[in-house]
């Protein structure tokens, strides 16, 4: 066991595929000398060598098609694309190349890649620099999109995404890369599609993604110190979802809310809310309630930024005040 | 109207007693061209009885670069097409029924109606796919040759793409990767003078829209006559060579001319008079023909040829024609790799 940043357990989790498979490879704009913007691929250059771990121009399309083309034709690659907001200048890629290649060739072409993204606000970079999209990539039949909220999540989601025969886009949360957490010593190998109960409760569901899974946990421990018992689940990989754990966990606390860093129009949350309300309806005790960020750009501002964001504060009261309504 | 290039240049290719192809080279090239023809025309035929639907984009006047580069690859060397890759398709092998039962969605179809006439794949064939997005696929012919190069491994990737793609930025974007990682890739323009309907020249900054960009990835620029299979075939087999050897990337050019409009709904209104009429006088299966009767081929051989190919694409036709539509147990097929479609438990 050991103490691990989320950015270190980047560059472990890949580093521990490329040691297993010699067919990893992993490129992106400043990820092989510079070891990343962001410093979460450190070391991989120097352990792995140029021809595994390469530094590409800023070709957004070239690095997308470049992973896919390998992809299909035997390697397994990651590739970085530094900022999320960026999916924007290769969303071809994402919505019409990785997902649809399967399918329009009745399974004869195959795309087992990785896209890495830094993802989600708190950094102050401004409306193109902070987004959370992981809708973007959710709504696209054939994708699998996997958002991790602590360490230990990131290496072994990391193999899971890895070792997953479909193309999956793997969202890091730049606010989280400094934080810390356990994690274990050896292989960690997770499974995609496994929710996570982070802390058991009686009195309400609280489904997280990614940073709003630790405000939800600490929202639930304000909220327990008022006698509501929360419980909160790290939702994880929200393709494929893990609805058993979500609808099991509705069917005890009979209250759901969702925490959701996207702007509100038709964030994940919203999907679950409509299986929750078509699948689990006579489980609810009250309307499930969703706590986003409203419909805006984001506001460059440190003080504008945490106001838009969902906070504890705004996760715990808005929690309280629709259970004692 | 200008003259068309060929015209000014000439384009001789026939040196009998300094023949590098052979005669049965040029009897596959021959061969490969007339079943495109006859293919696409029979595939034009079909939409005129509403057999086929959707759109279909044509290569008439174009077979000479398909033929030409397909021929001069080896098994396992990859194409990669755009939504025109009828031809490419059914150059690198693939049965005529295959390609005409997916432009008439059939249950013969290559991917059994599943991706239509401009996603053509046949991935046994190295037909990794037809992309109907201009540029993608470029970038993607990419990473299939650093695949190549990363694994030691010496089959080449081809791109085919038409001028309009060269000024899109996934063009620009996969020269410079190609060219600096040296990858094994060869990038093939097909110029057949309108992007869409529109003359590629009144919307393109340099005149020879591939090759006066060569010079920007440090490439040769590489013009040449594409309706000369011979030309097509000898150009290719320099740049595959080059790309085996680890020399890197090639771009080039091959000038050609469409008969037909861009799609199936374009009756190509917008050429000036006399220009389709000109570029018919270089026409690659005529200019062929020609070729094949100064290197002292029999008129017999030849016809066989065309009979014998107009043959296939007719028991293909009726084939087709008697074959059942897609059932609907694929429609959820094989849009993960479990071969379903569920994205929750």
């Amino acid at each position: 066991m050991a103490e691990l940043t989320f950015r270190d357990a980047v560059a472990r989790g890949i580093a521990q595929e490329m040691e297993r498979d010699p067919d990893v490879i992993f490129f992106g704009e400043d990820v092989a000398k510079a070891g990343g913007v962001f410093k979460a691929t450190v070391g991989l250059y120097e352990q792995f060598g140029p021809k595994r771990v390469r530094d590409t121009p800023i070709s957004e399309q070239a690095i997308m098609g470049a992973a896919m083309g390998a992809a299909m034709t035997g390697l397994k690659p990651i590739a970085e694309i530094m900022f999320s907001d960026f999916f924007a200048v290769c969303f071809d890629y994402i919505a019409n190349e990785f997902p649809k290649s399967r399918y329009m060739s009745n399974g004869q072409l195959k795309c087992p890649l990785v896209v890495r993204t830094g993802n989600g606000a708190g950094s102050r970079f401004g409306a193109q620099h902070s987004q959370s999209v992981e809708n973007w990539c959710m709504m696209i039949p054939g994708l699998k999109v996997v958002a991790p909220s602590n360490p230990r999540d990131v290496i072994g989601l990391m193999a899971a995404a890895v070792r997953d025969p479909d193309p999956v886009i793997f969202f890091e949360h730049k606010s989280l890369y400094p934080t810390k957490g356990e994690v274990p010593d050896g292989e960690i190998v997770d499974m995609l599609g496994s929710a996570k109960i982070v802390r058991p409760g009686r009195d309400a569901t609280i489904l997280a993604l990614a940073m709003m899974v630790p405000r939800a946990v600490e929202a639930a421990g304000k909220l327990a110190a008022l006698g509501i018992d929360c419980e909160v689940i790290d939702v994880r990989s929200l393709v494929p979802l893990d609805t058993r754990t979500i609808l099991g966990s509705v069917a005890r606390t009979h209250r759901l809310f969702t925490v959701e860093e996207n702007p509100r129009l038709c964030g994940w949350g919203a999907e679950i809310v409509s299986i929750v309300a078509d699948e689990a309806f006579y489980d609810l005790d009250g309307p499930p309630v969703r706590i986003t960020t409203p419909h805006v750009p984001l506001p460059a501002a440190d003080i504008l930024e945490d106001m838009i964001l969902p906070t504890v504060e705004r996760i715990a009261e808005t929690i309280r005040r629709s259970l004692s309504s | 109207m200008q003259k068309p290039f060929f015209a000014v240049d000439g384009a001789s290719c026939a040196d009998r007693a300094n023949d590098d192809i052979g005669e049965a080279m040029r009897l596959r090239l021959f061969r490969t061209q007339v079943e495109l023809r006859e293919a696409e025309q029979r595939a034009y035929d079909l939409f005129l009885q509403n057999l086929v639907k959707g759109t279909s984009h044509l290569s008439l006047g174009q077979e000479a670069i398909a033929a030409g580069f397909a021929n001069a690859m080896k098994p396992g060397d990859l194409s990669f097409c755009t939504y025109r890759g009828h031809a490419h398709t059914l150059a690198r092998g693939v049965p005529v029924e295959k390609v005409l039962g997916e432009l008439m969605q059939r249950d013969n179809g290559l991917m059994r109606g599943k991706g239509g006439s401009m996603h053509l794949t046949s991935a046994e064939h190295g037909v990794m796919g037809s992309y109907a997005i201009i540029g993608a696929h470029l970038p993607i012919a990419c990473g299939a040759a650093l695949r190549a190069q990363y694994k030691g491994q010496d089959d080449v990737t081809v791109c085919f793409f038409g001028d309009g793609t060269t000024n899109i930025g996934a063009f620009h974007e996969a020269l410079n990767f190609a060219a600096i990682w040296k990858l094994p890739v060869i990038f093939v323009c097909e110029n057949n003078l309108y992007m869409e309907y529109t003359p590629i020249g009144e919307v393109t900054a340099v005149k020879h829209p591939a090759a006066d960009r060569a010079a920007a990835y440090g490439l040769e620029p590489i013009l040449i006559d594409g309706n000369d299979a011979d030309i097509v075939y000898r150009t290719a087999h320099a740049a595959y060579a080059r790309a085996r050897t680890g020399e890197g990337p090639s771009l080039i050019e091959c000038l050609t001319y469409r008969h037909s409009g861009h799609s199936r709904a374009d009756p190509a209104k917008y050429r000036p008079d006399g220009e389709l009429e000109a570029w018919k006088t270089h026409d690659p299966i005529a200019l062929y023909r020609g070729r094949l009767k100064q290197f002292g081929v029999s008129e017999d051989i030849i016809a066989n040829i065309e009979a014998d190919v107009r043959r296939i694409v007719d028991e293909a036709t009726e084939k087709c024609k008697a074959a059942p539509p897609p059932p609907a147990d694929i429609l959820c097929t094989d849009v993960y790799a479990d071969g379903g479609f569920a994205w929750r438990n």
